[in-house]
């Protein structure tokens, strides 16, 4: 895929995506998207169209997620699900190396790269700016999963409760970084554009029908009333400086009451990228093993230093999140964290809302300067 | 010389040492790298002490228990105390709260043959605990996890942070914000979030999380009554 391609409009209707996850499947990609599972909309290997939710909708809200039926049979007819797209390419788990004790010394094997060839199918908008946005922070391995990935994302036609891409920095349409682009419209048929070269070569291999004026008219549409349906918002100022200026904040004392610091947010949040190692030993001390494992900021042991915790407040677990994301992530990577996906608000135990907490420190720096 | 494991009960259920029955894949191995020394839930069979490795179940209720403990901790060189009883009072901890007289005397015909005391305590209220294995019963990766460490002369690794890590890193979805209600965000990893992966809410068997808000305290008085928090 390429990052920099300048968005393609739509040109086919596809009446189905079936033939699109088959002919990925016959090029060997393990394709992967949406489908309903425990009452969620989770990430997982679909074998056909019939795999995707189709027919389902969320409910939304601060701690809380439902499924709905809906009444239609759309396919995307949902916002950003119970996990990100980190699951495969920054997953929770990876091998490093295994040692082995030999008679004069030891031997250290790296495993190779799995081989596995991803097609995502369904990526969201704000999910296709994580993918960059964490792509730019984790460099060769993440790059090297991505660079074998097909990617078919998806235009956001319905937000969710907890949306806020908008005023993220984002929106509904899709951005630079698939390989295919769709939008689902009423049917649900899909207009469809090849944003990439590998991108086209499949799509000139699907049954379809040119797209019409009025069909992408259609699709433009919808895309566009999507943008003016968010119900969340973060305030239009400099939040880069909002956060840097609000360390001293009674908010984050006040946040911490509710706070559980479990962890949820990071684990949820499809940029968060850090990690820790952890090494193993069998019992017989032959063989010692090394992984990396996602970490969290809410993780006492992850500021432990020589001696101890640094942050061992909850309330400076919670500014260390919320600062890195909204402001010195600016400095580290030149962007902001946030995509405005609203995971982080739904999945939340304690409804703590990212937007609302944002609010709250413009509205007391508002007041401090008063 | 191999080192020597001893296996003690307390007032407990047994769960957590059936727990060491259980590593049926690594029992082999782990009678390779130790002598089973005292494990009465296993083998009738005892060898005196002292001990390297001392797993200690079960809480403090007796005081034939608080004797017997004092003897344990100075036969052994290190002391693991094994499962939620032994780490922070069990469920016999509820009577904490409540006035053991009184109880005695509802559920004894003949409470005067009963020798108890008013409150079951965890072990470290009586003896040094070199460390602890949470939960109810205790995960066995963690038991093979610290035993291992041991035996290699490093530090066992356990979590400080809440089941929701491990949920996630599962991909289990949350339970609770579906709507059945679940401790794990505030409980301590290690059991591989077990419950939530069969749909069923935490119960928060293996203590609050370290760090977890000091309110959240009061929910874990079932299994960890004695958990400081």
């Amino acid at each position: 895929m390429v990052l920099t391609r300048k968005r393609v409009l739509p040109t086919a209707m596809l009446d189905s995506l079936s033939p699109l996850i088959a002919a990925l499947r016959a090029d060997g990609y393990s394709v992967i998207g949406p489908t309903l599972r425990d009452g969620a909309i989770v990430l997982a290997e679909l074998t056909s169209a019939s795999d995707l939710p189709h027919g389902w909708g969320v409910e939304l809200d601060a701690g809380s997620y439902r499924v709905r039926r809906r009444d239609d049979d759309a396919a995307f007819g949902h916002s950003s699900g119970a996990q990100s797209w980190k699951t495969y390419l920054h997953p929770a788990k990876v091998p490093f190396w295994t040692a082995q004790k030999t008679s004069d010394g030891f031997t250290v094997d790296v495993p190779p790269p799995d081989g596995i060839r991803y097609a995502f199918v369904g990526v969201r908008p704000c999910d296709l700016r994580a993918i960059a946005i964490q792509g730019r922070v984790l460099g060769s391995s993440y790059a090297a999963r991505l660079e074998s990935a097909f990617i078919v994302a998806v235009d956001c036609t319905e937000p969710g409760e907890a949306c806020f891409c908008v005023t993220a920095g984002g929106g509904p349409a899709c951005g630079p970084g698939a390989d295919i682009q769709l939008t689902e419209t009423v049917g649900p048929r899909y207009l469809a554009s090849a944003q990439t070269t590998i991108g086209q070569a499949v799509l000139d291999t699907l049954p379809q029908q040119p797209a019409t004026p009025a069909e992408r008219e259609q699709g433009a549409t919808a895309v566009a009333q999507a943008a003016e349906r968010m119900q969340r918002h973060l305030p239009s100022i400099d939040l880069r400086d909002l956060l840097s200026g609000s360390r001293n904040a009674a908010r984050w004392d006040e946040v911490a009451q509710r706070c559980l610091a479990c962890g949820n947010c990071t684990m949820v949040c499809p940029t968060c990228f850090c990690t820790s190692v952890r090494d193993t030993t069998d019992l017989g001390g032959d063989i010692a093993q090394r992984w990396q494992t996602w970490d969290s900021c809410f993780d006492l042991d992850f500021s432990y230093l020589h001696g101890g915790p640094v942050r061992t407040s909850t309330s400076s677990r919670y500014r260390q999140w919320l600062s890195h994301k909204l402001g010195t992530w600016h400095d580290q990577f030149g962007e902001s964290g946030c995509v405005g996906c609203g995971r982080c608000i739904v999945w939340c135990p304690a409804g703590i809302d990212l937007t609302e907490e944002v609010s709250a420190l413009a509205q007391e720096r508002q007041t401090d300067h008063e | 010389m191999k080192p020597k494991l001893a296996v003690w009960k307390f007032a407990s259920c047994d769960g957590c040492q059936l727990s060491l029955l259980d590593c049926e894949d690594e029992l082999l191995e782990i009678a390779a790298h130790v002598q089973i020394a005292h494990f009465l839930e296993a083998s009738s069979a005892s060898v005196c002490g002292p001990y390297d490795i001392s797993l200690v179940e079960g809480s403090v209720t007796t005081p034939l228990d608080v004797e017997r403990i004092r003897q344990v901790r100075a036969d052994s060189k290190q002391l693991i105390t094994i499962g939620a009883c032994a780490t922070a009072g069990g469920i016999q901890a509820l009577r904490n709260f409540a006035d053991v007289d009184e109880f005695r005397s509802i559920v004894y015909a003949r409470p005067e043959f009963i020798d108890t005391l008013a409150e079951s305590t965890p072990i470290a209220a009586v003896v040094p605990v070199d460390y602890e294995l949470r939960g109810c019963p205790i995960d066995r990766g963690q038991l093979l996890e610290t035993l291992s460490a041991l035996l290699n002369g490093r530090r066992p690794r356990g979590p400080l942070h809440s089941v929701c890590f491990e949920c996630k890193t599962r991909g289990t979805t949350c339970v609770l914000v579906k709507g059945t209600p679940c401790l794990g965000p505030a409980t301590q990893a290690g059991c591989g979030a077990l419950c939530p992966a069969y749909g069923r809410g935490c119960y928060g068997c293996f203590g609050p999380a370290t760090g977890a808000p000091a309110h959240a305290k009061k929910v874990f008085n079932l299994f960890n009554s004695g958990a400081p928090s």
